[in-house]
This record gives structure tokens, C-alpha cells and sequence, in this order.
């Protein structure tokens, strides 16, 4: 079966480790979500998945065949796709040229990018904003345009940096269903990072937690809602006691 | 009136085809080209070619003018491709002052090879000479050369916005001037636009080159550093990276020197230039990140 996986990934920066022996797996059609409190390495294992940062040890590994060592745009030509934290649009572009200039990183003629950029604008629910600029837009609408581009050629997998960092809840609520459709209607693998925990909870079938760079605990939602272990690494590393709430989100 | 209006225009499109050389390479790596107006001032004695007598012999300078334009052209956006080959390309990845540093000692070595050649001695060199006709607009009595001036630099200013919207080169461009790595990071291809925007950044050049040599009717290795000093200060008032801010400013200042030099007492008008840099400077102090701030210098990845 085909999936995107990292096998045993290892990285470290001067000494520091910010991953060791990590293994994960994302599988088409499945939402697969990685948690864990801040300087886990979510982002790091990121970066290693989608060519930004070469692991110290360990590869990456799409269907079996190693991806490490390529590059950003090697990956993501190979159906690899990721979004930023903060959405990181080019802000002065129109939003539809933010994934039409994508589609033309990706190969594809000018044309053909510009109409699938306006199809997925429309199957997100945002053609409206094609022509707004995208340093114009709310907050929210950023992050949807940054997961449209990130859409841009059918990628089989897309990996979500904090997509809903800053959300209220009512909007978040629409970004997952978004997310939900990415896996069902496309069959992309989706693995989502997050602080709303309550999101992921609600969306993953497995969520994998990480806490100062290993795995301390894989499952599914109700299992992670009962761990001992995530409740202490959260409590642990956060100053307000209210954090984080681990109820599902509706 | 009618006339002061001309004036500025035809200064400004100087100033702003100069802004838009320096702002365009400026937004895709981040670099002060100080040598671009070393290659406005090569591009000026391609005009002499082959020719390197004392005695200025205009030879590709009598070129039929369809010929002419593009050969000038051509000689700019070569020239400085080559340089982006042989020289920038290597400093990439260096921080911005050594760029810049390197496109001064850059801008030098253009300069005295031009000197080894041609001697310091400004020549004379008599460029479509019809041009400097009159005409007579609206009961005002301009120089052919000042119509054809503000036209030429409308037409390239909104042939290079076509480009820049409508072409697939362009879109790639305006992305990677906003924010270079995330460009490359989607796969737009680096080598590319950069070359692009020297070629671009050297024709433009290229045709200030021919626009200031028919003007004053010389050929000096000086000429390129007055020109390049108001287009630089032009890309800064404008929003360093700003193309549409850099155009904005090169006519600003090219009208405020025009206004001062009516406006001044007589007594003052040799010091015009130092009126025009207090503007400069009271414009940065209310508004240091320039008239249009370009986001891609803000947020950096």
C-alpha cells in the first residue's frame, strides 16, 4: 500500500536534538495528526518530510523509495505538498497568481495553471477572492488561499502547519470540514499539525505526540485523550493551567 | 507652464527608467547594482563602435534608427548578463553590503575600461540629429526629442507592466521579487528569473543610454554616475523593491528639480540639486520605508 513515511529520522542542530528516532506514516485518504507542546519538533519533522531540513540520521521514504536529500521543490514535484505557519502568501500578488505561479513551479503550461488555480479557488469556496490581493485578505480566508496553493497539482499528500493558529471557534470549525474533504473528496493523505488539540482530535483517525523530539505516545483520539503521558508533557511545559483542553471538537 | 510640464516629464523618465533598472534586479536578489550606471555610460559608446579614435566617429551611432535602437538594447542587457554571470552570481548567497560593495568595484572596472579606450575626454557625438527639431504643442515650442522621450518611456513602462501581468516569465518574477525562496521553494526557476531581470535591467539602461546621449549630445565616462545616484535615490523614496513605487519617485524628483529650478531665486538656482535632497530627506523622515513599501523587504523567510 502506498504511503509517506519517516523511518527512524533523526536531526540534529549543534548538538542539539530536535528529533530522534522518529517514525511516522501518513496514508492517502487519511487524516493523521502530530501534536505536541512548543520545541517539540513538529515543525522540524516537517521540514525533513518535505526536503526543507536533511536528517542527521534516518529517510524519508514516499512508496518505499527514499526521498531523502532531495530538494523543497523535488518533493513537492513529487506529489509531496505542505503549508507554512502564517500562511506565508506572496502578499502582494493577486490570489489567484499566488496558485497560478505555483501550477508554473510545478511545470504545468500558464493556461492550464490558471485554470486549475480558478477550479480549486471554486472548490475551496473562495473564487470570489481570485482577484483580491492576498496581502488584503482576513486572516482565515490567508490560511484557506495558502492550502489552495499548497493543493495545486493534486498532491497525494499535504502536510498543515497550524492551519488554524488564531481561529476562532466557528472558523475553525469550517477549516475542518475543509480539512475532512481534502481526505475524502481528493484522497490526499493529510497529516495535521496543531496547537488546537481539540481539533485534531476530532479530525484524525491516528495522532502521533511528540515532546522534545521523540514520540511519547501514537493512537487514536480516545486513547491519546486518556494518556497520562500527554496530559503531563502538556501540563508540564505550559504556564496556564487551563491548556490544553482535550475534548473533541464537534 | 505647458513647457515646465514637458521639462519634468521628460527628466522624470530618466530618473524613472533608471529606478525601474536598479528596483527590478533590487527585488530578485536583493542587490544595489551601483554599476548600472556604468552600464548606461558602456551602452552610450557602443554608439562609437569600433571606432576608439580621439576624434569621436560615430559609426553604429549612424545606424538607421531601427537598427540603432536595438543594437543599444542589446548591448545593455548583454553587458549586464555577462555580469551577472561572471560576477553575481558568485555573491548570491553574500549579504547585501558585500553585493553592493562588489557592484561598485564592478561598476569601476567598467569604467576604466571604458577610459582605457576612449580617454576621459568627453566627445561630442551627434545622434539622430533631426531629432532636436522643434515642434510646436498646444502653442508651447518643444524638442522633437522631448516628445518622443516621454512617449518612448510611456510605451516601455506599460509594455514591461504587460509583460509583468501577462506573461508566465513575468508571474514567476513578481513572485520571486517578492519573496525569492518561497518562489524557489515552489519551483520557479531561480537562474532564470535573475537573468531575466539583468537582461531587462540592462536594456533598460540601454535605452537611457540612447534617450541621454542624444539630449546632451556626448559621450562621457562620467555620464552614467548623475543618472545613477537620482535613480537610486528614486528607488529608495519609492520603496527599495517597488517597481511601481521607483517609477512613482523618478518622476517626483524629476519634477521637483524641474519646479526648483523655475521656482528658486536666481541666486540659488546653482545649489537646485541640494534643494532637491532636503526633499528627499524630509520625505524619508515621515516615511522611512518609502512611498510604497515593498512587503517582500519586510518579512524575509
Amino acid at each position: 500500500m502506498s504511503h509517506l513515511s519517516a523511518e527512524n529520522v533523526s536531526v540534529a542542530f549543534a548538538g542539539l536534538k530536535a528529533l530522534s528516532a522518529v517514525d511516522l506514516q501518513i496514508m492517502p485518504g487519511r487524516i493523521s495528526g502530530l501534536i505536541g507542546p512548543n520545541g517539540a519538533g513538529k515543525t522540524t519533522l516537517v521540514n525533513v518530510l518535505t526536503g526543507f531540513q536533511t536528517p542527521t540520521e534516518g529517510a524519508v521514504k514516499l512508496d518505499g523509495e527514499a526521498l531523502t536529500g532531495l530538494k523543497p521543490h523535488l518533493v513537492r514535484r513529487r506529489g509531496i505538498a505542505r503549508t507554512f505557519q502564517g500562511g506565508r502568501l506572496f502578499r502582494d500578488l493577486p490570489v489567484v497568481d499566488n496558485l497560478e505561479v505555483t501550477g508554473v513551479g510545478l511545470g504545468m503550461s500558464r493556461r492550464a495553471a490558471i485554470a486549475e488555480a480558478e477550479a480549486m479557488l471554486d472548490w475551496i469556496g473562495i473564487a470570489s477572492l481570485g482577484s483580491r490581493i492576498a496581502g488584503t485578505l482576513p486572516y482565515t480566508d490567508e490560511r484557506r488561499v495558502a492550502i489552495g496553493r499548497a493543493l495545486m497539482g493534486r498532491p497525494a499528500y499535504i502536510l498543515l502547519d497550524e492551519p488554524a493558529a488564531g481561529m476562532s471557534g466557528p472558523e475553525s470549525k469550517e477549516l475542518s470540514a475543509l480539512i475532512r474533504r481534502i481526505a475524502t473528496d481528493l484522497g490526499c493523505g493529510v497529516l495535521l499539525i496543531e496547537h488546537n488539540v481539540g481539533l485534531v482530535l476530532g479530525l484524525c483517525e491516528h495522532i502521533v505526540v511528540l515532546d522534545s523530539g521523540a514520540i511519547i505516545e501514537e493512537g487514536s483520539p480516545v486513547s491519546i485523550r486518556g494518556s497520562e503521558k500527554v496530559r503531563h508533557a502538556y501540563m508540564g511545559t505550559t504556564a496556564d493551567a487551563d491548556l490544553p483542553v482535550l475534548e473533541v471538537m464537534e | 507652464m505647458l513647457q515646465i510640464l514637458f521639462d519634468a516629464l521628460s527628466l522624470g523618465s530618466l530618473y524613472a527608467l533608471g529606478a525601474l533598472g536598479i528596483a527590478l534586479i533590487f527585488g530578485v536578489m536583493r542587490l544595489v547594482n551601483f554599476a548600472h550606471g556604468d552600464v548606461i555610460a558602456f551602452c552610450v559608446f557602443a554608439l562609437l563602435w569600433p571606432s576608439t579614435d580621439a576624434m569621436a566617429i560615430v559609426f553604429a551611432g549612424q545606424l538607421p534608427w531601427y537598427l540603432l535602437v536595438p543594437f543599444v538594447l542589446l548591448c545593455g542587457a548583454g553587458l549586464s548578463v555577462l555580469c551577472e554571470i561572471v560576477v553575481f552570481r558568485r555573491f548570491r548567497k553574500a549579504n547585501p553590503a558585500t553585493m553592493m560593495i562588489t557592484s561598485f568595484a564592478l561598476g569601476f572596472v567598467i569604467r576604466y575600461f571604458l577610459l582605457m579606450l576612449y580617454s576621459s575626454r568627453p566627445k561630442s557625438i551627434s545622434l539622430l540629429p533631426t531629432l532636436s527639431q522643434p515642434v510646436e504643442i498646444f502653442g508651447a515650442r518643444l524638442p522633437l526629442l522631448q516628445l518622443i522621450t516621454i512617449i518612448a518611456t510611456m510605451a516601455i513602462l506599460i509594455g514591461l507592466t504587460l509583460f509583468l501581468r501577462q506573461t508566465r516569465f513575468g508571474l514567476e518574477m513578481r513572485a520571486a521579487a517578492e519573496n525569492f525562496s518561497m518562489a524557489r521553494m515552489l519551483g520557479v526557476r531561480a537562474n532564470r528569473v535573475i537573468m531575466g531581470a539583468f537582461a531587462l535591467s540592462g536594456a533598460l539602461a540601454g535605452a537611457i543610454a540612447l534617450i541621454f546621449g542624444s539630449q546632451t549630445g556626448t559621450a562621457d565616462i562620467q555620464m552614467g554616475a548623475s543618472i545613477m545616484l537620482m535613480a537610486f535615490i528614486a528607488t529608495v523614496i519609492g520603496g527599495l523593491g517597488s517597481l511601481g513605487g521607483a517609477v512613482l519617485a523618478g518622476f517626483l524628483l524629476g519634477a521637483a528639480s524641474v519646479v526648483m529650478q523655475v521656482m528658486l531665486p536666481v541666486d540659488a538656482r546653482p545649489f537646485r540639486d541640494a534643494f532637491v535632497y532636503g526633499a528627499v530627506i524630509l520625505v524619508l523622515l515621515f516615511r522611512p520605508q518609502g512611498l510604497i513599501a515593498a512587503r517582500g523587504t519586510k518579512e524575509r523567510v
